[in-house]
């Protein structure tokens, strides 16, 4: 079995190094996996300051979870170089499980054990003796709201309260760095936000997140993003600085027939996206300054009264457009 | 290892196999089933097969011979015909396994049997050889001497060759396939449920939880392994005491060294499962893998058919099945009173097995999705 350096303890934060706490979380150069001919993740740099809440955003198989996985250990990387909390992975991943939460996609944790039994299997496996145990699975059924399933089989839960299961597991262990797979992608609304509030409580205790989700008013709570696209990093950034950073501009078109006025700009030079939002059209352009006057111009020949005016980018338009330019330069190739 | 870890897995795995009620049921039912269902299917000793009597002579000589081979109960006469064609058909049609035909010169060829080399037997019957078991029971009525049966003052032809039967005196049936049920029931259930626990964790995606913590390959193994264990001697302890209840199956040997053999099997039935698990990557996958190892254990281990009887590469084949061991290792200590030390070779050999199936299973693990 491989063994920890001797002075880890089982258990609790290690007390920072000198120097460490100055030092990023994840330090990726270059990551690059592949699957038989398919590259999932290709060449990645990427850099994650401690105590944050760090996104990724990106389509379904963009890469998002590859990446996550080769950043525990649990997938080799086929290039690059990778260091979490300062180990360098693959090669010291026993010695960083100790210290990293992970979260995976799907609910992983068993369906037939019951909430309180899955705690306690969690802390064992973390090697916490039993008077521990007691006292952290009652705190973790207590701070995230479970005390009234502790009885129930996981596998009879509702999404939002295996969700917080599994995160309960996955901080059981107060780990440094925990890195959740799409944690929200099976849970209302409602319980998303009490999970972002639960997010933001453990940055403010000095823990580190990793969370990938294609939800943007999840990215936008993010202290810094990624956007993901077919293996690459496209974008980087704050949330703020993503939209600031946005080339062209964002139009919204108010008409009476938004669909038939869509597909009236649907060839017109200059524009990259269109999306419908309600009674208006939203419209990712480029910088050229005519290009107003000829969507208005376009619009009229098409028999189409309309409004319209500029508006700030948000980060759907910043997906849509560093997912959009891959789509667009493939299509020129 | 960690101890606290690999407690914890035990615990896990039991409270999983609670609330499993389709794998608990079966922990139990197999055995019993399988115990009651072979112990009275397989019987070697037949009797009553279905039989028609085709008696052309018509004589109170051959109604008494008639009478005296019903009275072995080998055959059940519940068809008399009156052609050779009615004989034919009934065979054919499956209705009857044997016929017993007197010939209308019954009297005469019976006195004449044994003076001359030509002369043709008194009595034939027929036996539908499509079933072997069937021949040899049958086989045995054409050692009955007809001569003293219709004159009880004539001697009886003085045997050459006795035959003493060690160990199973009145040769019942159930004395030699229950050790070995042991054996069977065993491979299914050890097999099948290690092979599946294992993969299902990969397949539910625990796994991928459960690698991304300190947990270690060999804690995971063992721990889900060891309530196995535990399972199978409660299994052993089912199908003996059934066994002797039911069957009155005699425990020769000492109840330790019954006990010893079995857990060594069990735990090379539960290596053989882990070393499955390895290649499977469905709980499905993992059933028919074991079934496909089930098969020729089944056949070849001795439990069917005698292992002597098979030829070499067979023989060579069934060396390497740990039921083939186990079979004689239970036999022999069940039934033989044979002890550990004058059955070591098996024991060697089932040790041997265990080394190399969880070698290469732990080589094939790795704690990584790919």
């Amino acid at each position: 079995m491989p063994s920890a350096p001797s002075a880890l303890p089982a258990f609790g934060h290690l007390p920072l190094q000198a120097g460490e706490g100055k030092t990023a979380a994840i330090v990726a150069r270059g990551l690059t996996r592949t699957f038989g001919k398919v590259t999932a993740v290709d060449h990645i740099n990427l850099t994650v300051a401690r105590a944050q809440v760090y996104g990724f955003l990106g389509p379904n198989g963009s890469g998002k979870s590859t990446t996550i996985r080769m950043l525990c250990g649990l997938l080799l990387p086929s290039a690059g170089t990778i260091d979490v909390l300062g180990y360098k992975i693959p090669q010291q991943a026993e010695a960083l499980k100790r210290r990293i939460g992970y979260m995976t996609q799907k609910f992983s944790l068993y369906d037939d054990l019951t909430v309180r039994e899955n705690l306690e299997f969690v802390a064992a496996v973390h090697e916490l003796d039993r008077a521990q145990s007691g006292t952290r699975v009652a705190e973790l059924l207590d701070l995230y709201w479970l005390g009234d399933q502790r009885d129930q089989l996981a596998g009879t839960l509702s999404g939002g309260q295996k969700q917080r299961l599994a995160l309960a597991a996955a901080v059981l262990h107060k780990p440094e760095l925990l890195l959740l797979d799409e944690p929200t992608s099976a849970v209302d609304p409602q319980s998303r936000r009490e999970f972002w509030d639960s997010l933001f409580a453990l940055t403010d205790a000095g823990t580190t997140i990793l969370v990938s989700t294609h939800y943007m008013d999840e990215a936008e709570r993010c202290h810094r993003l990624a956007i993901l696209d077919r293996g690459h990093l496209v974008a980087d950034g704050t949330p703020h600085e993503l939209e600031d950073a946005l080339p062209g501009q964002v139009l919204l078109i108010d008409c009476a027939n938004p669909r038939a006025a869509q597909d009236a700009l649907a060839h017109l030079p200059g524009i990259s996206a269109t999306a419908q939002i309600g009674a208006s059209l939203r419209v990712l352009g480029d910088d050229s300054a005519d290009l107003q006057s000829r969507i208005v111009a376009n619009l009229r020949t098409a028999g189409i009264d309309a409004r319209v005016e500029t508006t700030r980018p948000n980060l759907e338009d910043v997906f849509v457009a560093a997912t959009r330019g891959a789509t667009s330069a493939d299509r020129h190739a | 290892m960690n101890l606290r870890r690999l407690f914890a897995i035990v615990v896990k795995e039991l409270r999983q196999l609670r609330r499993d009620k389709l794998t608990f049921a079966m922990i139990v039912g197999i055995p019993t089933m399988q115990l009651l269902l072979f112990g009275y299917a397989i019987n070697m000793d037949i009797r009553h097969l279905p039989a028609a009597i085709l008696d052309q002579a018509h004589t109170a000589q051959s109604r008494q011979i008639v009478a005296a081979i019903a009275q072995t109960q080998v055959l059940d006469f519940d068809y008399r015909l009156r052609t050779p064609q009615d004989l034919d058909e009934l065979l054919r049609q499956g209705r009857i396994s044997a016929a017993v035909v007197v010939p209308p010169d019954f009297e005469r060829r019976l006195i004449q049997a044994g003076t001359d080399e030509r002369d043709r037997p008194p009595l034939q019957i027929v036996v539908d050889g499509s079933d072997q078991t069937v021949q040899q029971a049958v086989r045995q009525l054409a050692a009955l001497p007809l001569k003293p049966l219709l004159d009880p003052t004539a001697s009886a032809p003085p045997a050459n060759v006795e035959i003493v039967n060690f160990y199973n005196p009145s040769r019942r049936a159930p004395v030699n396939t229950v050790p070995g049920l042991i054996g069977v029931i065993l491979t299914m259930t050890m097999v099948l449920f290690t092979a599946m626990a294992l993969v299902r964790e990969r397949e539910r995606g625990n796994l991928e939880f459960l690698i991304a913590t300190p947990v270690s390959p060999t804690e995971l193994t063992v721990g889900k392994v060891l309530p196995f264990v535990g399972i199978g001697l409660v299994q052993v302890t089912l199908v003996l005491l059934l066994g002797v209840a039911i069957f009155r199956v005699p425990i020769h040997g000492r109840l330790i060294d019954v006990y010893v053999a079995s857990l060594v099997f069990i735990v090379a039935s539960l290596a053989l499962g882990v070393f499955l698990s390895t290649l499977a990557k469905s709980q499905f996958q993992a059933m028919q893998l074991a079934f496909f190892t089930f098969l020729p254990q089944i056949l070849l281990s001795g439990f069917m058919f005698p292992y002597a009887g098979m030829p070499k590469p067979a023989q060579w084949l069934a060396e390497i099945f740990p039921m083939t061991h186990f079979m004689r290792l239970i036999r022999g200590i069940l039934l033989r009173a044979a002890t550990l030390a004058d059955l070591w070779p098996d024991l060697a050999a089932l040790g041997v097995f265990i080394v190399v199936m969880l070698g290469i299973a732990i080589a094939r693990t790795r704690k990584r999705l790919d």
